[in-house]
């Protein structure tokens, strides 16, 4: 930099775009100091004093008050004495920790020089002498060690730097397994019977008048010991009869339904919660969640919401003795979208 | 030295003082902070607050990992809640449930817990909104306003992970709306799920992983910014608003010892006991009613904690039919669009100092708050923003907006998708012309003085109403704050004008170019001057209301000096500046 531009430099307005107005306003200085009455009178000052005491001994009494209330209001197996014991014991401590709170407040407020005091403030940078002798810090410690002269060693040190955290991150691969195909199956295959949840009893597709609502689970569910929620969360279902006449249903879908016995995916197409309101006179089913809606009769297309796609249809069918039985699993993936669906 | 005197007198607080000084060396650390001064104002107490909520969280938080078990094996319940007896649940849950009914005490610290934490993110929220409407995040504070910004974010992140630990309903919904977002992103949504997860979901593994973040990592970074945000206060002092006597050089206020320590102190057990109040009064998170998770049922109007509403919203404001297919894989928009704007709006928020630095190019370090009047522009910015999240977090509601209010849900949801766009530009306008116009009236009060509401009769039958004028300290609170002029884009050394020039230009328009300056000196004289004639009439007629007045003697004073100014330039014409002129017809 050449020393006249730095000198120009030196000199540019700090302010930016800020106006200084030559002729501002003067400042009065601080406001004068108004006393109180504790600071006037005797009497006042006594009896803010005392006040003071006897909040603090408030609060004493209050902690004493909670202990002795964790022993009198015992919980037991009558719910009611949980309320007790939650609100005495917190009443006793709220009444110590207030009256140590505005005793001390109080104390300041009233008792303690309440005149304001100014302080000299000092540039945050630090003193051009300190300065000095931080670069010169700095410079002497480049020049000890070499940094900025010794190219390959600084360049090395950097990557050996940004290397060395690397293999943190590979040690969380174990976090958890490769998402596989998982997502795309639930426990439903061809003959299942789909079964009431949570109890797990099949469902008899005479059992299922017009306008009734099942929330199904496969049979079987109920008994798995293992990773029980993880099958549920895909393959919770929700079973309704409507009109047969009602129905919308495309070719290929024809034959997935029983005498307007539809079943589908409870999980919602948008962020996975289930889906789980019926609305009888509209037939639509609605999200809790996010108000996704979806039409049960025209193949629970989205007809609201955020959601983006249909729920995935449960083709069924009756087996011998008249149960409601699967006849495949879902033919898509259920619950939220996935890059790889 | 002078400490040793009244040592050797061996007074209470001198030998514990000099006992700690000869092993401590405390009384360097005294010398340099215990006569530190604070300003005092209100809304400097809600960081406070903030503060010590965490305080009390941690305090609660503490006592409950005795008792809470952060596994997800299954177990069935036989504790002393009937209506859950028999019921398989985790274990995590069960604990839950016992911490709340079998542990005295236990259910009062759950919900001191609860309470707190959601009393840290909104006093942190409103302590962020005070120093942004406040300028106090402008040079030398930036670095500190994004710590701050870090500590908000942590503080939800803390909030969302202890809510999911009970493992209960509404938690393991929230996991699963979580689980949905994960699988919504690009390639490697359901690698990122399944790694959380430990596989699908709900898995085995999340509440424990939770629960370390939650218990460790999470507060441990909390309480590591909080240290970097109070030593930076200490390295800068704190700001003070604009008055009489407050400089960009000075701080006034009250010293730390002893007032400050009483006060900050006495403070922290009143917000404790608050939260302890409201704990043992009102209950929060019953989870006993909700029952443990399970991935099929759900109940209607399910909501998040508060701080968490907004992106809940932004996920319900999402239009249907966001998702396409193309390279290779599934876009969902309806979840990535919500979250990039969840992002973005982050990213700005924390961004903003440094933008309105480029825009101001003021270098210079500021101490003294700004009125939010008298940064109009800024203050419209931050109401279009507190709009925009406020759209947010009501759009978490829209199910319960409906019910409550009895109207249709697709017209709530359709109506807060509109105000989302409409309402911030809505807000920053209304904002700005009310800043606008409060700073005229500012001008118009330090010029003219108060309207005191009487009317007097002159010797000439005009009637007029008398105008008190302010004390000076009052009215250097109204002409002491920084304006700016917007720039022209300027052609640099070499004559050319750069991008960057021209950006800035135009951002110092829309910043700057309605601007109202503060009053100077001629102006106030000028004023003064016009005075005259009605302020000569005013002794009269001040005789009635003289009682009422007594408190303001200063008022009382002031027309005499007044009087002796006027007659010296009576014949002055009446000022220039338009702002004086216009309200001269009513004093005459």
């Amino acid at each position: 930099m050449s020393e006249k531009a730095k000198s120009a430099k030196e000199h540019k307005y700090e302010g930016g775009l800020a106006v200084v107005s030559a002729d501002k306003v003067k400042d009065p200085g601080l406001e004068p100091h108004r006393v109180r009455m504790t600071d006037k009178s005797d009497k006042h000052e006594r009896s803010a004093n005392r006040q003071v005491a006897a909040l603090f001994l408030l609060s004493a009494f209050g902690s004493i008050f909670s202990i002795y209330a964790y022993f009198a209001f015992p919980i037991t197996e009558d719910l009611a004495t949980v309320r007790a014991n939650n609100l005495w014991l917190g009443l006793g401590i709220t009444l110590g920790l207030f009256g140590i709170g505005i005793g001390a407040v109080h104390w300041a407020k009233t008792l303690m020089p309440d005149a304001e005091v100014s302080e000299e403030r000092h540039q945050t940078r630090g003193s051009e002498e300190v300065r000095a002798r931080a670069i010169e810090i700095i410079k002497l410690a480049d020049q000890e060690s070499g940094f900025t002269r010794r190219k390959l060693i600084r360049r090395s040190m950097y990557t050996a730097l940004a290397l060395f955290p690397l293999p943190a991150i590979f040690f969380f691969g174990d976090l958890g397994p490769n998402p596989g195909d998982s997502l795309r199956h639930t426990m439903w295959k061809k003959g299942t019977r789909l079964a009431k949840d949570p109890d797990g009893t099949p469902i008899k597709a005479s059992d299922v008048t017009l306008g009734s609502v099942f929330h199904v689970i496969p049979a079987g569910l109920a008994e798995l010991h293992h990773d029980k929620l993880n099958e549920k969360a895909k393959a919770a279902v929700l079973l309704v009869r409507v009109n047969p006449a009602e129905l919308i249903e495309t070719e290929e879908r024809k034959g997935w339904s029983y005498d307007g016995i539809v079943a589908y995916s409870k999980i919602c197409t948008h962020v996975g919660c289930p889906v789980a309101l019926y609305e009888q006179q509209t037939h639509h089913l609605l999200c809790p969640c996010h108000q996704s809606t979806f039409d049960l009769v025209d193949g629970c297309k989205v007809v609201f919401g955020p959601a983006a796609r249909p729920l995935p249809q449960l083709p069924i069918a009756v087996d011998a003795e008249g149960y409601l039985i699967a006849q495949s699993d879902f033919n898509e993936p259920v619950g939220p979208s996935f890059w790889e669906r | 030295m002078s400490t040793t005197t009244p040592n050797k007198k061996g007074t209470f607080l001198g030998n514990r003082a000099n006992y700690l000084d000869e092993r401590l060396g405390v009384a360097g650390i005294l010398k340099e902070f215990g006569r530190k001064v604070f300003p005092d104002h209100w809304s400097f107490m809600l960081g406070e607050v903030a503060m010590y909520s965490f305080v009390v969280l941690l305090i609660s938080g503490t006592f409950l990992t005795f008792f809470f078990q952060p596994s997800m094996a299954e177990v069935v319940y036989d504790g002393v809640y009937g209506p859950l007896k028999g019921a398989e649940m985790s274990i995590a849950y069960a604990s839950s449930l016992d911490i709340s009914f079998e542990v005295r005490g236990g259910m009062l610290m759950r919900q001191v817990h609860h309470w707190s934490a959601l009393l840290f993110v909104a006093a942190a929220g409103l302590h962020m909104l005070r120093v942004f409407f406040t300028g106090a995040f402008r040079k030398p504070r930036e670095i500190n306003w994004l710590v701050g910004f870090f500590l908000f974010v942590l503080g939800m992140g803390g909030g969302f992970t202890g809510y999911s630990l009970p493992d209960d309903l509404l938690s393991g919904n929230g996991l699963r709306i979580i689980d949905g977002m994960l699988k919504g992103v690009p390639v490697i949504g359901s690698s990122i799920s399944s790694l959380l997860f430990d596989g699908e979901f709900p898995g085995h593994a999340v509440v424990a992983r939770l629960y370390s973040l939650h218990i460790m990592i999470i507060p441990a970074l909390i309480i590591l910014l909080l240290a970097v945000h109070l030593f930076m206060v200490v390295i800068h002092k704190h700001t003070h608003y604009s008055g009489p006597g407050r400089k960009d050089t000075n701080v006034v206020g009250y010293p730390l010892m002893p007032v400050y320590v009483a006060k900050a102190g006495g403070f922290f057990f009143i917000v404790f006991g608050a939260i302890m109040l409201i704990s043992a009064t009102f209950t929060i998170n019953p989870i006993w009613n909700y029952g443990g998770y399970d991935p099929s049922p759900v109940s209607a109007g399910t909501q998040p904690d508060w701080y968490i509403g907004w992106l809940d919203g932004a996920l319900r404001l999402a239009p249907s039919h966001l998702e396409i297919v193309a390279l290779g894989g599934t876009w969902s928009f309806n979840i990535l669009i919500p979250l990039i704007v969840g992002v973005l709006f982050l990213v700005v928020v924390g961004a903003y100092p440094f933008i309105e630095k480029f825009v101001t190019g003021d270098n210079r370090e500021h101490h003294v708050l700004d009125r939010p009047r008298n940064a109009p522009v800024r203050t419209a910015i931050g109401a279009a923003g507190v709009t925009f999240y406020a759209v947010l977090w009501a759009g978490a509601a829209t199910d319960l907006i409906a019910t409550h209010f009895r109207v249709s849900l697709n017209q709530v949801l359709l109506s807060m998708q509109i105000l989302l766009i409409v309402a911030p530009i809505a807000a920053f306008w209304v904002t700005k012309r009310i800043a606008l116009a409060l700073q005229r009236k500012d001008r118009e009060i330090v010029l003219h003085g108060r309207e005191s509401g009487r009317i007097i009769r002159l010797p000439h039958g005009e009637f007029v109403e008398v105008h008190e004028p302010l004390d000076k300290f009052e009215m250097y609170k109204l002409v002491d704050f920084k304006s700016y002029q917007p720039t022209l884009a300027r052609p640099n050394e070499d004559g050319k004008i750069t991008v960057k020039a021209r950006v800035r230009a135009s951002f110092s328009k829309f910043y700057f170019q309605d601007r109202v300056a503060p009053v100077d000196q001629f102006e106030l004289d000028e004023a003064n001057h016009d005075h005259a004639p009605a302020i000569e009439a005013a002794p009269a007629a001040k005789k009635p209301a003289a009682k009422k007045s007594t408190a303001k003697k200063s008022v009382a004073k002031k027309p005499v000096a007044k009087k002796a100014v006027a007659k010296k330039t009576a014949k002055n014409p009446s000022a220039k500046k338009p702002a004086a002129k216009k309200a001269t017809p009513k004093k005459k």
